[in-house]
């Protein structure tokens, strides 16, 4: 049986009808076609389909868009500003080479700008500890590290 | 004015930008106006007979478009394998080839095959239809680790194998090793499994086929790491499709390691399927398939002997694997256990006789392939486990027994057909050393001791055979393929330049690469350089991205096509400075009359070649466009050495990785940034491998034991320590660019330096990879 579902994402409101057991990473992906919400695994596990659910990061593959109802999503397409300026936390992965084939990146992104607001100044056991919710099969996550440490300075 | 220096640069990557704000555009985010969507039952069996596939309930399923199986293909050729064996080690026939059918025919042979598939208008209509399908199979008995399948009154998985060997392949002078053994004052050997691994690509497979009747052609968007070869394949030698109506597509690609290199099933029946229905349809893989279905890796069986002298002089090694291939031969299967394994036995040493047999053997397993490194990682193993083993053996120090048997001079013929080109062993030994303060190990192990922990050191020093390959040579070792690399520059009349490449990334930062070498060689800009890739209605040919080869193989096509863009150049700028050609240089992207400041810019030439007014139309086409193949003349040989130093809980086996040393010599260098990253990633999937990764069938059903990221453990970001890199230098000879490639290396050399760690910290002969924190601790158990 369908199900109305109405949200902000990314600052927009966004409304549909979807199937009941349609999940958040699939109304993202197909009914509002931003494809940046990657989806690496069927488990929960990979962390590829991270967003930001009322200011906290979640794996979007295992929240039902019904459950989003009302709330106000962020996507990876969200991040940048306006203008196209990268965010601290994606600029430093920029520049600290912690992306390669860049299907985890945008979960990365996002589960790493939630950690950095809950722990502001990370040491390297603290992000390793708090990127166990995304998998990286490229960068043997070494860059990855050293970014969000670059990116929680200067998000200070 | 162009940038300068831009070899060696650590230039931040162009195709950043849009992977970051999400605007990556995979295989998956590509929707088609009429779009449908594919689901594939999938056997649950490991080894049964198909008695009846009833498909009526599904066909009458809401959405349905249609729905096929192995009795709708069965007219379809098999998929092929790109690498003839012989058996040369018994009766010197060719491998046994049974037919790899697109969907099963008659019987399923491992969990995961495809019995048929399910078309619908939404993905969610396929996959309530394709559970409708009902499959009546006879269930037969099975068999998944290669020493049960050589057995006398083994499962049979093919008529036409009933022993399940592929192949009983020699390889070296089995005389000669034999005597030197039986003179050797000192024999060590082992004998282990090199573990079955699942690639992982985080971006699982998928592929988007549709059809147009309109001008009777095909496209295929795939996720797959080299688009010609792919449709190389399924033109000529599967569906037997007029190539050139038909374009393969490999976008963005989120992660290869070689498991995208294939032809797969899916990929054919997607494309064979989309003219029956005359829509596009869309497969992507769930991470379940993906355990199940793509090509694994690795999986030998190996027993392996060192003969040395009484100093420790290598004398001789022998060899004898057996090789998992899986259910069916997958696109290179037949290759990795043998041509690219065996040949690389000598490793950095003078070892003079080697011999090296190896059964590849069928299975009722998903096929084995390639996978990061694809057979030297196995080769660097056996070499560097016997190596570290004979130093414990012999009680010399383990650097020391490796300088006593470096190869010193270069070219070096090998006794399993390689020549090494050059090198500098002792050079990456000695630099490691020092970045791993080999010299302050002794107290840190004291230190550990103190807190109740074991310590262990352990070096592994690798060598790979990259830049895939010379075509002659791999032909003569049964490549069906070339293996060259072709390139094209585009210059544009404003003298911006698009270069076209078959090679693919996914991940290797080739837009950035690639772009330094241009604009470096041109003297432009490297915003003034695009790169494109990936696709067979762009690019002129390609062989794809496998094997370490890209800047090697597919760079050096391209500068060959950039030199004769300068020659024609020349020409232009010797007609218009009414000059001899042979007085034009072209540096700093001008074309300049030697002696003299009479010069004209590379901008200015290119808007000559576009607007030929003034130019010499009777000797000259107009235009600046040129294109390259590039076939290799040798092999390459990136080596180095690691040092990896674990610290171990005796309590509970808990390992951990406290400092990993990698010193690498790739030749020159164009990007180190990209070149340290390529190197971080191999060593994670190498460590991978060692502590943590396993592949597991059920030996009595054959079902696949870790078919989820909850049961196959990926290496996770608190899994790893950070690296401490280094690199050394000597150029390749015999590539303009001198470089040899850097993408395997971590996965290859770390295996081994890591088990050698742990083996010295326990101080047993052997523990078994993944030596996870059970393993360990049993195997400390087992010492008491």
């Amino acid at each position: 049986m369908p199900v109305k579902v109405s949200m902000t994402v990314n600052g927009k409101p966004a409304t549909a009808e979807v199937e009941a057991r349609t999940l958040l990473s699939t109304f993202i992906r197909e009914t509002l076609r931003l494809t940046g919400t990657h989806v690496g695994c069927d488990t929960a596990q990979c962390g590829a389909c991270t967003v930001h659910m009322n200011g906290r990061a979640v794996k979007s593959c295992n929240v039902l868009a019904s459950q989003a109802d009302g709330a106000d999503i962020v996507t990876i397409e969200g991040v940048a500003k306006a203008d196209g300026t990268l965010h601290p936390m994606q600029e430093a992965f920029r520049q600290h080479h912690g992306l390669q084939c860049g299907f985890c990146t945008p979960g990365m992104v996002m589960s790493a700008i939630d950690l950095v607001k809950t722990t502001p100044n990370p040491t390297e056991a603290q992000i390793r500890e708090g990127l166990d919710g995304n998998l990286c099969r490229c960068t043997g996550y070494h860059n990855i590290v050293k970014a969000i440490q670059a990116a929680s300075a200067s998000m200070r | 004015m162009g940038e300068m220096n831009l070899i060696g640069a650590s230039v931040k990557r162009k195709e950043d930008y849009r992977f970051l704000t999400g605007a990556g555009n995979y295989t998956d985010d590509v929707v088609f106006p009429h779009q449908s969507y594919a689901v594939f039952v999938r056997s649950p069996h490991a080894h049964a007979k198909i008695n009846a596939v009833r498909t009526d309930a599904a066909k009458k399923a809401p959405g349905v478009v249609g729905v096929f199986t192995g009795a709708d293909t069965a007219a379809i050729g098999g998929l092929p394998c790109g690498w003839l064996i012989h058996s040369t080690a018994t009766d010197g026939q060719p491998m046994k080839e049974p037919k790899h059918p697109i969907l099963a025919e008659g019987k399923v042979r491992y969990v995961g095959d495809a019995v048929a598939i399910v078309i619908a208008e939404t993905y969610n209509q396929a996959k309530d239809a394709a559970e409708l399908v009902e499959v009546d199979y006879e269930v037969l008995p099975s068999v998944v680790d290669v020493r049960d399948a050589v057995k006398a009154g083994a499962p049979g998985v093919h008529a036409e194998a009933p022993d399940n060997k592929c192949y009983v392949w020699g390889h070296g002078d089995k005389a000669a090793v034999d005597k030197a053994f039986a003179g050797a004052h000192h024999v060590t050997k082992l004998e282990f499994v090199n573990n079955r691994l699942i690639p992982n690509a985080i971006e699982p497979r998928a592929a988007n086929a549709s059809y147009s009747r309109a001008d009777d052609s095909y496209t295929l968007y795939v996720a797959n790491q080299n688009p010609h070869v792919e449709r190389l394949l399924m033109t000529a030698f599967v569906l037997g499709l007029p190539e050139h109506k038909v374009r393969v597509v490999a976008p963005d690609v989120g992660g290869g390691f070689g498991s995208k290199i294939f032809l797969y099933a899916e990929d054919v029946v997607l494309t064979w399927v989309s003219k029956q229905v005359n829509r596009p349809v869309k497969w992507t893989a769930e991470r379940s398939e993906s355990f199940l279905t793509d090509a694994h890796g690795r999986d030998h069986h190996t027993v392996a002997e060192l003969a040395m002298d009484k100093d420790g002089k290598f004398l001789a090694m022998r060899v004898h694997t057996l090789a998992n291939l899986g259910s069916y031969l997958s696109t290179f299967a037949s290759s990795v256990p043998t041509i690219l394994y065996a040949t690389l036995l000598a490793g950095q040493y003078t070892t003079p006789a080697i011999y090296a047999e190896v059964t590849g053997v069928f299975t009722n397993t998903a096929p084995v392939d390639a996978y990061r490194g694809a057979g030297r990682p196995e080769a660097t193993y056996v070499v560097e486990r016997l190596v570290e083993t004979a130093a414990r053996d012999m009680k010399m120090d383990p650097a020391e027994i490796r300088r006593k048997n470096f190869i010193r001079s270069w070219p070096y013929a090998t006794p399993v057909g390689l020549t090494y080109d050059t090198g500098d062993y002792e050079k990456t030994l000695n630099a490691v050393n020092k970045l791993a303060d080999v010299a302050g190990y002794a107290k840190r192990k004291a230190e550990s001791a103190a807190k109740g922990k074991l310590r262990g050191i352990g070096y592994s020093c690798y060598i790979e055979a990259c830049g895939l390959a010379p075509s002659n040579i791999a032909g003569a070792l049964g490549a069906r393929a070339g293996l060259f690399e072709a390139g094209e520059v585009r210059v544009h009349p404003t003298g911006k330049v698009t270069i076209f490449t078959g090679s693919h990334s996914h991940g290797q930062g080739h837009e950035t690469t690639f772009a330094q070498v241009v604009a470096d060689r041109l003297g432009i800009g490297i915003e003034d350089v695009d790169i494109q890739h990936g696709d067979t209605g762009k690019v002129l040919f390609g062989m794809g991205t496998y094997g370490s080869r890209s800047l090697a193989v597919g760079g050096t096509a391209i500068v060959k096509a950039v030199d004769k863009v300068i020659n024609k150049g020349k020409k232009i700028a010797a007609h218009l400075m009414e000059a001899a050609e042979a007085d034009i240089e072209f540096k700093n992207g001008h074309f300049q009359v030697a002696g003299t400041d009479k010069k004209k810019a590379f901008a200015e030439i290119a808007l000559t070649a576009y607007v030929p007014h003034n130019y010499p139309l009777d000797k000259l086409e107009p235009g600046l466009n040129e294109n390259a193949f590039y076939d290799p003349t040798n092999f390459t040989y990136p080596a180095g050495s690691y040092v990896c130093e674990v610290e171990i809980d005796p309590e509970t086996g808990v390992t951990r990785i406290d400092r990993f040393a990698a010193v690498d010599d790739f030749g020159n260098i164009v990007n180190p940034m990209i070149v340290e990253g390529q190197v971080h990633g191999g060593l994670a999937q190498g460590i991978g491998q060692a502590l943590l990764e396993g592949c597991r069938y059920d030996p009595e059903t054959g079902q696949l034991l870790t078919g989820t990221y909850q049961d196959y453990a990926m290496p996770r970001a608190d899994d790893l320590p950070s690296y401490q890199i280094g690199t050394e230098k000597t150029p390749c000879t015999h590539n303009p660019l001198g470089v040899k490639g850097c993408g395997e290396a971590g996965a290859i050399g770390s295996p081994a330096a890591v088990i050698n760690a742990i083996t010295d910290a326990l101080g047993v002969r052997d523990v078994p990879m993944p030596a996870t924190a059970q393993t360990v601790w049993r195997a400390l158990q087992s010492k008491k």
